[in-house]
């Protein structure tokens, strides 16, 4: 297959004789550009900690990716991108005051557990950043769960939200101090515990333009998490480099959308809508739907096939959401949905053309 | 607007080398070797003897069988040899010609023969005389395809003027510079099949052949219900279920034909030449091709001489510019690239293409990232990375249940393929595997 050494011969192969330019490594470095704003952004609201966690778990990345590839005495490929990534991904799903030493274990977990030992790039079955999210969260929960940003407010969004009187200064603290997520999986808590009602605390939490600052992103939360406005831009990035569809994306938001909005409105929930967009906004679906999801290995090939996946992920997320232990779910949905991935694939084949009639 | 199949890419179209190229009457060859096996089914039988003269269009192989094509001398003179010589399929008898004498044919004015007081079992015989077959690459004797078995009731004739293959453009060059003998041609088929509804379909990326072909419509079209079909320029357009399908939305069965759904279908370079064989009784002697590449100095639109070898088209057509990287006779989708200089144009030849390093696509593959281009791209709804990774296995039969056996080898799987993976080259290993154990 390799390219004539002598030019005086003539390549004999089968066709076709040109291929498409896209390669592996074009698309690798695709997605690592479309995460670059968000990266960027992420350093500009974290910052120090941030930029060090980034940069620490994208070389410890490449350097497990490096060596492990020598002493395999496999082909070194550390520059087509996918370890870049991976990296990338570790460190945008950890807390911004994480300590650097625990997201450079869970890079090197990602690469050398999740992806090298199941055969390298294309043969991995789960995405190995998230799989490396999970060993941080299964080895050091306090660090994953509570290292969040302080602002100088003290808040979790860096303007300042003000109390409106109706709602205890301690309340304000438990729901502005973590990420919304926790504030709203608490809320029905913490509505018992200071006896307020149910109106008042919806009432501070929409005031407080908590919907802007989820989607801008000034907000806490982990480093590649907080704009939902940066993500999407990658995004749609992404579908004009023909890298992604909108099929993954698409029904994985939706689904979520849809299935929270009846389960708010069935519980009798003040203002749906607004529940809605805080799940949407909130928390790791954006960058899970456009970034992790999305990922070529570890999701289905066919259109059909993707859209099920997607749906699987929305409605796992949700569920882990509102009914699971832990305020966010959208890296064990995205994970428990890959290892549905051969399933969703044998059941949604494409019609082979002119087969069905075939048999008749 | 929708008139397309599924799937499908759009690979550049690289057809400005010769897309206004005239078409011009390449040189007659002083030598021509013609095989005896032009055509899929059992090679002809040799008619002539080594040292025999032969005049122009003289039968000099004959068809042996039904599913097989009468061949005739391209030039006049004598027969130098007869031996076993290599084409571009394989290495077959081969009957030589050098030239001498007189043209009787070229040049001449025929008086056109009155084909609409004929009988259309007279025409198809004349049809099956001139060693017709399908000049889209396939060669299939059109005889056949015009004389479908009376249990099979075939209503609508396509015409095939797609011409998706990147580079080619002797068959738009075709339509814009005869566009009356295309619509005659049309007429005539329709006439030999006994049925009135004809269709040419043509990529909206020819749209001076389609505007050709309206107004010759308009201006004569023998009584039948012909008429042009506009579809999307998307590569494999031309792919005989995949243009039917894109016109008549009709799916013909895997491993089936036209004719099950009631389709005959003919490629616009065989409806001209069924028209010369009705019009003038002229059999197959030359063919439209498209000469081009970055290092052919001088691309075009030839008629050439069937016999005439690669080696002379070059030297004709000036000669290369550069080293080539590869040669390939036909399109560089589906066309097979070449060891040697050495074979002749044949009947299937569309296009021979001289192609440089930058332009042809060379090097190692790497893993399946299984991003799925490959299955969106697919116009037959397989699952091309899951075939290759069985055949790299050798589990053909998990290949088969795979419906593998579907794959038109269009090689748009190959081609979107990020991982360079050879997957239409698998299919292929795996239908030969298959059709072995059978």
């Amino acid at each position: 297959m390799s390219g004539s050494k002598d030019s005086s011969l003539l390549v004999l192969s089968s066709a076709p004789h040109i291929k498409d330019g896209d390669r592996i490594n074009k698309i690798m470095w695709t997605v690592v550009l479309a995460l670059l704003p968000n990266t960027l952004y992420a350093v500009y609201i974290f910052g120090t900690n941030a930029a060090l966690i980034i940069a620490v778990s994208i070389f410890a990345a490449v350097l497990s990716e490096y060596i492990f590839q020598v002493l395999m005495k496999r082909p070194v490929k550390i520059f087509d991108g996918s370890a870049v990534i991976t990296g990338l991904l570790v460190a945008m799903n950890v807390p911004p005051q994480a300590p650097a030493w625990m997201v450079a274990l869970g890079s090197a977990f990602a690469i050398i557990i999740v992806k090298q030992l199941f055969g390298g790039i294309g043969f991995n079955i789960f995405n190995p950043a998230l799989a490396g999210r999970a060993f941080m969260m299964a080895s050091w929960p306090v660090y994953m769960t509570t290292h969040w940003h302080r602002f100088p407010t003290g808040n979790i969004m860096a303007e300042k939200l003000t109390s409106k009187g109706v709602i205890p200064q301690e309340v304000i603290d438990i729901i502005t101090q973590a990420t919304p997520l926790t504030a709203l999986k608490e809320s029905s808590r913490l509505t018992l515990e200071y006896n307020i009602t149910i109106d008042s605390l919806f009432d501070y939490l929409l005031s407080s333009n908590i919907l802007e600052s989820l989607f801008i992103g000034n907000i806490g939360g982990c480093i590649g998490e907080t704009s939902a406005l940066l993500i999407l831009i990658g995004g749609i990035f992404l579908m004009w480099r023909r890298v992604i569809t909108w099929h993954i994306p698409v029904s994985f938001i939706g689904t979520i959308a849809f299935v929270s909005y009846l389960y708010y409105y069935l519980i009798g929930s003040p203002y749906p809508e607004f529940v809605v967009l805080v799940h949407i906004l909130s928390g790791g679906i954006f960058l899970g739907a456009f970034f992790m999801a999305t990922d070529m290995v570890t999701s289905p090939v066919s259109a059909r096939g993707m859209i099920l996946f997607g749906m699987g992920c929305g409605l796992l997320t949700f569920t882990i959401r509102v009914l699971g232990g832990y305020p966010e779910g959208v890296s064990y949905a995205i994970l428990l949905m890959n290892a549905t991935v051969p399933l969703i694939d044998r059941f949604t084949k494409p019609e082979a053309f002119g087969v069905r009639k075939e048999r008749l | 607007m929708f008139n397309t199949f599924r799937g499908g890419i759009h690979p550049p179209e690289r057809k400005s080398f010769t897309a206004d190229k005239p078409l011009e009457n390449f040189p007659v060859p002083q030598i021509c070797c013609i095989p005896m096996q032009q055509h899929i089914g059992v090679p002809a039988k040799p008619v002539v003897q080594k040292g025999d003269f032969v005049r122009e269009g003289q039968l000099i192989g004959e068809a042996a069988g039904f599913v097989s094509a009468n061949v005739h001398a391209s030039i006049p003179g004598r027969v130098i040899d007869i031996m076993e010589s290599l084409t571009v399929y394989s290495r077959q008898t081969t009957i030589v010609i050098e030239a001498e004498g007189s043209f009787e044919r070229t040049g001449l004015m025929y008086s056109p023969v009155e084909w609409q007081n004929i009988d259309g079992k007279v025409l198809l015989g004349k049809v099956r005389d001139a060693g017709i077959v399908g000049l889209g690459g396939a060669a299939f004797p059109t005889s056949i395809k015009l004389a479908p078995p009376p249990e099979m009731k075939v209503d609508t004739l396509l015409v095939n003027g797609a011409e998706c293959e990147p580079y080619l453009t002797a068959d738009d060059m075709l339509m814009r510079t005869y566009p009356d003998e295309v619509v005659e041609g049309t007429a005539i088929a329709l006439k030999i099949l006994g049925i009135k509804r004809g269709i040419i379909g043509v990529e909206d990326n020819k749209k001076e052949a389609i505007n050709a072909l309206n107004k010759s419509i308009k201006k004569e079209s023998y009584g039948m219900d012909i008429s042009v079909k506009k579809l999307k320029t998307r590569y494999p357009q031309g792919a005989e279920k995949q243009l039917i399908y894109s016109i008549l939305k009709k799916v013909v069965p895997s491993r089936g034909l036209p004719m099950d759904v009631g389709v005959a279908v003919q490629n616009a370079g065989t409806i001209y030449a069924i028209r010369e064989a009705v019009v003038f009784d002229k059999p197959l002697i030359e063919r439209f091709i498209t000469v081009s590449g970055k290092i052919i100095k001088n691309p075009g639109n030839y008629k050439v001489r069937l016999g005439t070898k690669i080696s002379v088209i070059v030297e004709e057509c000036g000669g290369l510019t550069g080293t080539p990287a590869k040669i390939i006779i036909g399109g560089p989708m589906c066309g097979l690239a070449v060891h040697t200089m050495d074979i002749p144009v044949v009947k299937g030849t569309s296009g021979v293409l001289f192609l440089s390093e930058d332009e042809v696509s060379q090097g190692d593959f790497d893993p399946c990232i299984r991003c799925g281009r490959c299955v969106t791209a697919c116009p037959v709804g397989l699952l091309p990375c899951d075939i290759a990774a069985a055949v790299e296995k050798e589990r053909f039969d998990f290949a088969r249940k795979l419906h593998v056996n579907t794959c038109i080898m269009c090689s748009s799987c190959s081609y979107v393929c990020p991982s360079k993976r050879p997957l239409s080259h698998f299919i292929k290993i795996a239908q030969e595997r298959l059709a072995q154990q059978k």
